[in-house]
């Protein structure tokens, strides 16, 4: 590993890499059975610095923002590094977004330049809200010859011939802008400075070291702040290789794990459940005797790793499921979302330690990481290195609010001081989580005390950005809220949304009005739609510029109906 | 391939309902053209990922992983078949 005590910002960090492990594989990129293409650290730079030069050409100086929209892909790390040796500041938005929503978040956070793949720029140019797209400059991969780019440019042609100039940058200049949630309603862009990154870095590879030789699959959306971590920094820096894979299709998966002999892969728990399903079913498959002596093996490995994993065992022991994972994985990290104890105790009895998390985008990924020494599935760990945490308000129980202080936390959200002022309270950021810290100094989580949701793929939902799709409903008021935060639960999964419908006077809620609720959240994204309505015949309290006070409302509905009112969309 | 050139949309949809029946194991005719395959079929966008593998070796074409993207009805998946046909 570098030692990143000794950098300013992450263009400097990464040049340092790209010249320490010149000869070494640093990035491999994968789409299904067969590699598009593979890069040395040399590679890699000779790859970047061309663009670089472009861009610099173009007029890219220091501080100029630069968004990328693309799925995992040699092109991504090589235009983000691109950007941050001109002393650029980095936009990542979400592929998965719908093109509106990706134009709307371009516009907030005023990217001058867009690197995007074709099949994105295609729907965005064919998006209501083209022309509201800022961007001077947009660098199109991947296109056909035949393409019409609307104005952009080829990613592949754009080349500038000379050494660019490295822009350096200061540790609390911001890197990045990351968009945690949030389009429609309020854009939630975490600005996230190098100091950030770099701290960040620090803190979580004691647990996740990285060395030459080390591999990672990349298949979280590396737009998300666990893959930006684990899949470029920590790797580039301590000399490791990234494997791209451009398909999350689970055969393609099991053979990359064997093919490159993969030593980690971040995951949310969608993916995590997806893989344990799959193993279950091939374990029913085998034949009864088969079936018992491999569960005669689990019981004993799961037995003799309670304390630590001891993966020479476990490999020894439960051959066969290893090699079917490459036989180098050492742990497989899941974060985004809150993972189910049983699903963590599945993998850790197979000896494949699953390493929960827990962390925000406006802490730059993790607060808290469980290496599972001990095996204790139902937290989610200690905090990593230089994270102060505080448990605000406890209640008899020791539950209250998780407060974070640390050089990992963000500078503010953009062009938001009042929510910034509402998040970091005296250097300390709220996470709006409510958790226990016990005796061992592990972290409990027991649900949230903000109004929102995270999807088991790792999305956060506020309930306000998904207003909008019921625009005009035939009712006299409408409001959307997390269920657990009208009811709250000591449960961080299976979290929906609710709209609460306040009909006419005299009007009931009848099948047309259904109809229509069910059409409106059958066009939002599948894992932003409302699971079900609650009628409620009063007016809801609003402030004096007509906001609805949502607190108020919700002690309203708390007070007078359970989650049995809760009618299914 | 030249078996789908004259295929239409109505003959593609119907194909992929009756792909996605046999592979979640419903009935054919509790699918229909419109519906939302997540919440018909209660799968996630990963087990959706699969049943575009199994449509890819049906119809003898490669769906990346994107075609999905903002994808939740029968038909519309069917559109994105046909175009590649």
């Amino acid at each position: 590993m570098l030692d990143l005590r000794e950098y300013q910002c992450l263009g400097e960090a990464l040049r340092a890499a790209l010249d320490r492990w010149s000869d070494l594989l640093c990035l491999v990129e994968a789409n299904r059975d067969h590699e598009n293409a593979r890069f040395t650290y040399r590679q890699f730079k000779d790859a970047a610095l061309p663009l670089a030069r472009a861009l610099q050409d173009a007029g890219f100086q220091n501080g100029t923002r630069a968004a990328i929209i693309m799925t995992n892909q040699s092109k991504w790390l090589i235009s983000a590094y691109a950007i941050f040796f001109s002393g650029g500041v980095l936009v990542p938005v979400d592929y998965k977004l719908t093109p509106d929503e990706q134009i709307q978040l371009l516009a907030h956070s005023k990217a001058e330049f867009l690197v995007v793949e074709h099949h994105a720029w295609k729907a965005i140019t064919q998006a209501q809200t083209f022309k509201a797209l800022g961007a001077r400059v947009v660098l199109v991969t991947e296109a056909p010859a035949s393409a019409d780019l609307a104005g952009a440019k080829r990613w592949e042609e754009f080349r500038g011939a000379g050494e660019p100039a490295f822009v350096p940058r200061k540790r609390t200049d911001p890197a990045c802008i990351v968009y945690s949630s949030g389009t429609a309603g309020r854009p939630k862009g975490c600005v996230l400075t190098h100091e950030n990154y770099l701290e960040q870095c620090m803190a979580v590879t004691p647990i996740f070291p990285f060395w030459p030789g080390a591999r990672y699959l990349s298949i979280i959306p590396t737009n998300h702040a666990i893959d930006f971590m684990g899949g470029f920094i920590m790797p580039f820096t301590g000399g490791g290789t990234v494997v791209h894979l451009r398909t999350l299709r689970p055969e393609f998966i099991r053979d990359a794990f064997t093919r490159y002999k993969i030593t980690y892969m971040a995951v949310v728990p969608l993916i995590l459940t997806n893989l344990q399903r799959g193993l279950r079913e091939r374990f029913a498959a085998l034949s009864p005797m088969k079936r018992r002596v491999l569960n005669a093996l689990i019981s004993v490995n799961g037995a003799l790793t309670r304390r630590r994993p001891h993966l020479g065992l476990s490999r020894m022991l439960l051959k066969d499921i290893h090699q079917a994972f490459g036989g180098r994985l050492r742990a497989l990290l899941v974060g985004g979302a809150f993972t189910e104890p049983s699903t963590i105790a599945f993998f850790h009895d197979l000896g494949i330690p699953i390493y929960n998390g827990y962390g925000c985008t406006e802490a730059c990924t993790a607060i808290t990481l469980n290496d599972q020494k001990p095996f204790r599935p139902e937290t989610v760990g200690r905090p990593v290195r230089g994270m102060d945490i505080r448990i605000l308000n406890p209640d008899a129980g020791g539950v209250g609010e998780v407060a974070v202080q640390s050089k990992t936390v963000m500078s503010h959200y953009l062009g938001d001081p009042e929510m910034t002022a509402e998040t970091i309270v005296d250097g300390w950021l709220m996470t709006g989580d409510l958790g226990r810290l016990d005796q061992s100094g592990q972290l409990q989580l027991f649900g949230r005390k903000k109004n929102m949701i995270v999807t088991e793929e790792g999305k956060n939902i506020y309930p306000e950005d998904v207003e909008a799709a019921f625009d005009g409903i035939a009712v006299k008021e409408y409001c959307i809220f997390a269920a657990n935060f009208l009811w709250p639960a000591r449960t961080m999964v299976g979290e929906q949304l609710v709209i609460v419908l306040h009909p006419e006077a005299g009007k009931a809620i009848g099948g047309q009005l259904v109809a229509s609720l069910a059409e409106r959240n059958r066009r939002l994204l599948n894992y932003k739609r409302v699971s079900g309505y609650v009628v409620w015949e009063a007016d809801f309290p609003r402030t004096a510029s007509l906001k609805i006070k949502r607190a108020e409302l919700a002690e309203q509905l708390r007070n007078a109906i359970g989650r049995e009112a809760v009618v299914p969309l | 391939m030249a078996k789908y050139e004259a295929m239409t949309i109505d003959k593609t949809t119907d194909e992929v309902l009756q792909l996605a029946a046999t592979h979640f194991k419903v009935p054919r005719e509790q699918l229909k053209a419109d519906d939302d395959f997540f919440k018909t079929l209660g799968i996630n966008s990963l087990q959706a990922l699969d049943l575009l593998t199994r449509l890819e070796q049906h119809f003898h074409i490669e769906l990346p992983d994107y075609e999905l993207q903002g994808v939740s009805d029968f038909r519309t998946l069917a559109e994105r078949i046909q175009s590649r046909l």
